[in-house]
């Protein structure tokens, strides 16, 4: 960690300081391990001892205290994996690899793990990269892994991720549909809702082809403006669950008609969004 | 003021009370490891197990966390308890044979045997220490690590630790770092049980049992002892062909 580097904290909606868990996550999840100084600064910020901290960093399997690679490798062991030859699979990544489990390739590229149970136990032998599952992995499929995971797993899919199709969307909170016929965006009916930043409070038409990134609004939204969301039925906020992948700004949910959920960064200009059917 | 019967004795103690702290309030013993008055309960060592409950609904729980019920029925050494804590003196026997505090426990309660793969643990995991550390001398500077078979005891990166002030209270407290005296037997799990007493009274009063510590007649029956008698009567009896 560089030491000038600082550890952003959060608060929760009443105020309370985040839990440890979440913290060591975030440090885990921009240096890909816990440097001491992390652990260091997070007992100061909480005001717990130090062996609380680093007790739950080693208590927690997703937390590591070595460097690990930029792409992990889970070859699952876990009973119904292991009948089906998860313990071959594990032998032939170590062999691609040249490292043993637990291990991380000189060139901090992979690090290789086991786990039991991903608990997708009929597909088996499983094994994931980087939260990406591979099923009936057989040994001969072991090096395609590891090339499909060095060009980089998410660029496959967010390429994957660009056909342009239409969704249908309605708000999380009322479910009334949040379509509007009469607005038409890329010649289609538009996904209507009222956004406010500043001291803005308007509409914002989307485009309802998802992979399409045009919108219309009553006032110009700055580019890295960061709005928040309302239904204009409920005036619900439309929060997401979790935080913007690419930007670290909250989401903005919204419920796709047939089932599912679409998430999409409030922050103008940035495109990370997340599809769940 | 809650009400409660240990041993069929009706007993009343505030709320919050503990079944140890009842129990050993109106004089009952229960054997504790892991527990130390000075310390907050931690039920890591199983050895204060009481029966509470009637049978056949009733059930084992350790005394030092369960706090007392209205109307609760608590048994301290029906069959079930000896039966139990002896295996868990057993089990702590297999981990650290040379503990004498752990010795000591399988002498007093009549623990003649340890049936499993033997290990030479130096920690029992009690989190004596621990507590300790934190609760008496307010440091915090060891704490548990790594979880499941890899939860060890220690200071964080394993380094000398800045919170430390070499008080020693941690060895004080330690049940483990008292090495047990190297009698003639010193290469069994059990050392020589110079304090083995089996207590005449159990298999004639059942449940009802004497609670004299140490208990008199045991300790005059001495050559009468109830596993002297079964040895001596095995090696006299005539070999079956
Ligand atoms: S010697 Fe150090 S680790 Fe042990 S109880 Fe004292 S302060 Fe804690
Ligand atoms: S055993 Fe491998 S997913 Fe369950
Ligand atoms: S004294 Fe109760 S569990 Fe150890």
């Amino acid at each position: 960690m560089e030491s000038d580097a600082q550890l952003e904290t959060r608060h929760n909606a009443d105020g309370e300081l985040e839990s440890v868990i979440s913290m060591l996550e975030r440090v885990q999840a921009r240096y890909n391990y816990l440097p001491e100084e992390a652990l260091r600064k997070v007992a100061a910020e909480t005001g717990r001892s130090m062996v609380d901290i680093y007790g739950v960093a080693t208590f927690y399997r997703a937390f590591s205290l070595k460097p690990r690679g930029k792409h992990l490798v889970s070859v699952c062991l876990g009973t119904a994996c292991h009948v089906r030859g998860g313990p071959i699979i594990a032998e032939e990544f170590e062999r691609q690899l040249g490292i043993r489990r637990g291990e991380t390739t000189a060139d901090k590229e992979f690090t290789l793990e086991t786990v039991n149970c991903l608990g997708a136990c009929a597909l088996g032998p499983i094994v994931t990269v980087d939260g990406h599952y591979f099923s009936h992995v057989s040994t001969g499929r072991v090096k395609k892994i590891l090339q499909q995971a060095r060009e980089g797993l998410d660029v496959v899919e967010v390429k994957a991720d660009e056909r342009v199709f239409p969704v249908e969307v309605s708000c999380p909170h009322c479910n009334h549909s949040l379509m509007d016929e009469r607005h038409l965006v890329d010649g289609r009916p538009s996904i209507r809702v009222t956004i406010s930043f500043g001291k803005k409070h308007g509409w914002l038409c989307l485009s309802s082809l998802y992979g399409s990134y045009n919108v219309e609004s009553e006032y110009p939204i700055p580019d890295n403006i960061v709005a928040h969301f309302f239904c204009p039925h409920c005036h619900g906020e439309l929060l997401g669950t979790t935080d913007c992948p690419e930007c670290g700004a909250p989401m903005v949910r919204m419920m796709i008609r047939g089932g599912g959920m679409v998430q999409i960064c409030s922050r103008r200009g940035c495109k990370g969004h997340i599809l769940d059917i | 003021m809650i009400n409660l019967k240990i041993n069929g004795l009706d007993v009343s103690v505030e709320e919050g009370t503990t079944i140890l702290e009842a129990a050993r309030f109106i004089g009952f013993p229960i054997p504790t490891l892991c527990h130390n008055d000075g310390l907050s309960p931690y039920g890591a060592c199983r050895l204060c197990l009481v029966e509470i409950g009637e049978p056949p609904r009733s059930k084992l729980v350790t005394s030092c966390t369960y706090p007392v019920e209205e109307g609760l029925i608590v048994r301290t050494d029906t069959e079930r308890v000896i039966r139990t804590r002896k295996m868990v003196i057993e089990l702590l026997l297999a981990s650290s044979p040379m503990s004498k505090t752990i010795q000591d426990l399988a002498s007093k309660y009549d623990v003649h045997q340890q049936r499993f793969k033997q290990e030479f643990e130096e920690c029992i995991m009690c989190g004596l220490c621990t507590r300790m550390c934190e609760e008496q001398m307010m440091a915090k500077a060891i704490g548990f690590r790594g979880r499941g078979q890899n939860r060890s005891i220690g200071t964080p990166f394993d380094i000398t630790s800045e919170e430390c002030r070499r008080c020693g209270a941690c060895m004080y407290i330690c049940p483990i770092c008292m090495a047990r005296c190297q009698g003639p037997q010193e290469e069994s799990p059990l050392c020589n049980a110079c304090l083995n007493l089996s207590p005449p009274c159990v298999e004639t009063y059942g449940q009802k049992m004497c609670y004299m510590d140490p208990c008199v007649a045991c300790e005059l029956a001495g050559p009468y002892r109830k596993d002297k008698q079964r040895k001596e009567k095995e090696e006299s009896a005539p070999v079956a062909r």
